[in-house]
């Protein structure tokens, strides 16, 4: 029988061929705790009596949810895992290095890996071929732990994507319209496996983009097959030795395929409470928004920002909306800095925030008034997402959101990029 | 296991079970526990009895993987959670705390019935409305882990993972 992507990778770490269904115990290559679980990761490790992690160049801690923190208790908090780290050897990120998701993918993942965070969009790492997988606290203190964790190897769904997405869709819209079609659960326990041209001919950020709201339909991993694309990124990011070629076999055996004609795709939005409740932006058009946020491990990346600056160049934020951007990493914010995009943003109108996670989940700013409406680029619109139960969130991509921030509505990224 | 059914519908996410604006509460679970659910029904943290259970439909605990989600429902008192299905990591969170997670049919199953649960059985009794329902049992490996209490009282007994 052929393997899919997630049979082969989990072959190869287990040292023996495994299929859909078994229960594994594997080695894990990178295991991660944030500001938000880590305090409760660390307490779990003290219980548990596990003084130290197993491996110390594998354990990696990242202040990103709180950045900077806005009072003593979560400074006190990062102060504990910052000096945990310190003592055990263990990798730490300060506040400021960037989202977890981005700081994996820049300098960490790679093809056949096995990485776990406290984090549920650590699916993210699906774009570089490796075996992602968020997991709550007490499983990533018993992984730092034994350095290893037990997993189920997950039956999967293939996404074919063929053709070339018009101008003004991108991989957010391709991605939303794939969760559309699967809901919100239509994935759930399974792997999800992108193929097709059109995954083929994208830049790896906008693979990133893909992997990263696989789990928003319940995925517990989202894989694309590594090619040149991934041998080119990892040579770019000084880790070209840990390329290797992993793709699925041509007999594996899929749950379901679904095909979609890139061609055909539109720019979508997801509509309050749930990722699954899309409607086309020709439909949403003129939906008024009071908020709009560029940011995220999801499309905080350059290329996004830069998206953005391209449609706000020489335009102003409509006087009734507010445009906050988030860069997610510092590495982004530098280049954003170096290319003009951020100086661009900035003479729109835009606020600009620290690397980080806070206005994504709701806990640190921009948080909207009662009965307002934020459309954001991130990955969950969830009541009460954005911090406020009674404003609701809208997703789109970037230049949905750039566009939508001039006119103050929803608005069509299609009208301002047909040249 | 007996208790008074707290019913909620579907997609109750994490974010609904432990909202991300009581961030800062996380190390500090019983103020935290304080506003379990509040966004699905608010009611519930100032209300709920030991031993009630919660009962939901489809995708219950969908989105992040903040453990703190079951542990919550857990310290308010709640004995189980009853859905017709799970989130992939709020089941695993769920098992990890000790908390169990069954997986039924919840349609006939009304707020305020009173129910029992045999985990060993997988059976569910409504004795309000007095029907019975069978469950899919929960996956052997996670048994081991639950019947430990949770993952942290199974490592301190096993000291590796024997699944």
């Amino acid at each position: 029988m052929g393997k899919t992507l997630s049979e082969k990778i989990l072959s190869q770490k287990a040292g023996r061929n495994v299929s859909a269904g078994e229960i594994i115990v594997v080695d894990v290559d990178y295991m991660f705790a944030h500001d938000a679980s880590g305090p409760l990761t660390l307490e779990q490790l003290k219980t548990m009596g596990m003084q130290k992690p197993a491996y110390p160049d594998k354990t990696i801690i990242i202040i990103d949810h709180a950045v900077p923190s806005p009072n003593k208790t979560i400074s006190n908090n990062q102060y504990q895992l910052r000096k945990w780290a310190k003592e055990t050897g263990s990798r730490f990120f300060e506040a400021g290095e960037g989202i977890c998701h981005q700081v994996l993918a820049e300098d960490y993942a790679s093809p056949g890996q096995i990485i776990l965070g406290t984090d549920s969009h650590t699916v993210t790492a699906g774009a570089l071929t490796a075996f992602g997988t968020g997991m709550g606290a007490t499983d990533i203190a018993v992984a730092i732990g034994l350095g290893k964790t037990w997993l189920r190897v997950p039956e999967t769904i293939r996404i074919k994507l063929e053709g070339n997405l018009p101008n003004g869709v991108y991989s957010k819209d391709a991605i939303l319209t794939f969760i559309g079609k699967l809901s919100m659960e239509g994935a759930t326990y399974k792997a999800l496996e992108f193929t097709g041209s059109t995954i083929s001919d994208m830049r790896m950020d906008e693979r990133l983009t893909l992997s990263n709201m696989v789990v928003e339909a319940g995925a517990k991993v989202g894989l694309i097959s590594s090619d040149e694309t991934t041998k080119k990124y990892l040579e770019s990011r000084g880790r070209g030795e840990l390329f290797q070629k992993i793709t699925p076999d041509k007999n594996a055996e899929y749950t379901e395929t679904l095909e979609f004609d890139a061609s055909k795709i539109e720019p979508i939005i997801a509509f309050p409470d749930t990722v699954d409740n899309i409607k086309t932006v020709s439909d949403a058009a003129g939906t008024e928004i009071h908020e709009v946020f560029i940011g995220s491990c999801t499309n905080g990346r350059i290329q996004d920002l830069r998206i953005a600056a391209k449609i706000l160049k020489g335009k102003k934020v409509h006087q009734n909306t507010k445009l906050i951007v988030t860069p997610a990493s510092r590495e982004t914010l530098l280049l954003a800095v170096q290319d003009g995009t951020l100086q661009t943003l900035i003479k729109s109108g835009a606020t600009i925030t620290p690397p980080g996670c806070g206005v994504c989940f709701g806990a640190l700013g921009g948080v909207p008034a009662d009965g307002e409406r934020t459309l954001t680029t991130t990955n969950r619109n969830f009541k009460g997402r954005t911090g406020n139960p009674l404003a609701g969130t809208y997703l789109a991509s970037p230049a949905t959101a750039a566009v939508t921030a001039i006119h103050g509505e929803i608005s069509d990224p299609r009208e301002v990029l047909q040249i | 296991m007996k208790g008074k059914v707290w019913k909620f519908g579907d997609s109750i996410s994490t974010d609904h079970i432990s909202p991300g604006r009581y961030f800062h509460l996380r190390t500090n679970l019983p103020e935290l526990t304080k506003h379990t659910l509040e966004d699905a029904r608010e009611e519930y943290a100032a209300n709920v009895k030991l031993g009630d259970i919660v009962v939901a439909g489809r995708n219950f605990g969908m989105g992040s993987s903040r453990e703190h989600a079951a542990i919550m429902i857990k310290m308010s008192g709640a004995s189980a959670v009853v859905a017709k299905s799970f989130a992939r990591i709020f089941y695993r969170n769920a098992i990890n705390v000790g908390l169990p997670a069954i997986i039924c049919n919840t349609d006939k199953i009304a707020d305020e019935d009173q129910l029992s649960i045999d985990l060993e059985l997988g059976k569910l009794i409504d004795e309000t409305k007095g029907f019975e329902l069978n469950f899919t049992p929960i996956p052997k490996a996670m048994m081991k882990i639950l019947s430990e209490g949770g993952l942290v009282p199974y490592i301190k007994k096993y000291g590796d993972l024997k699944l």
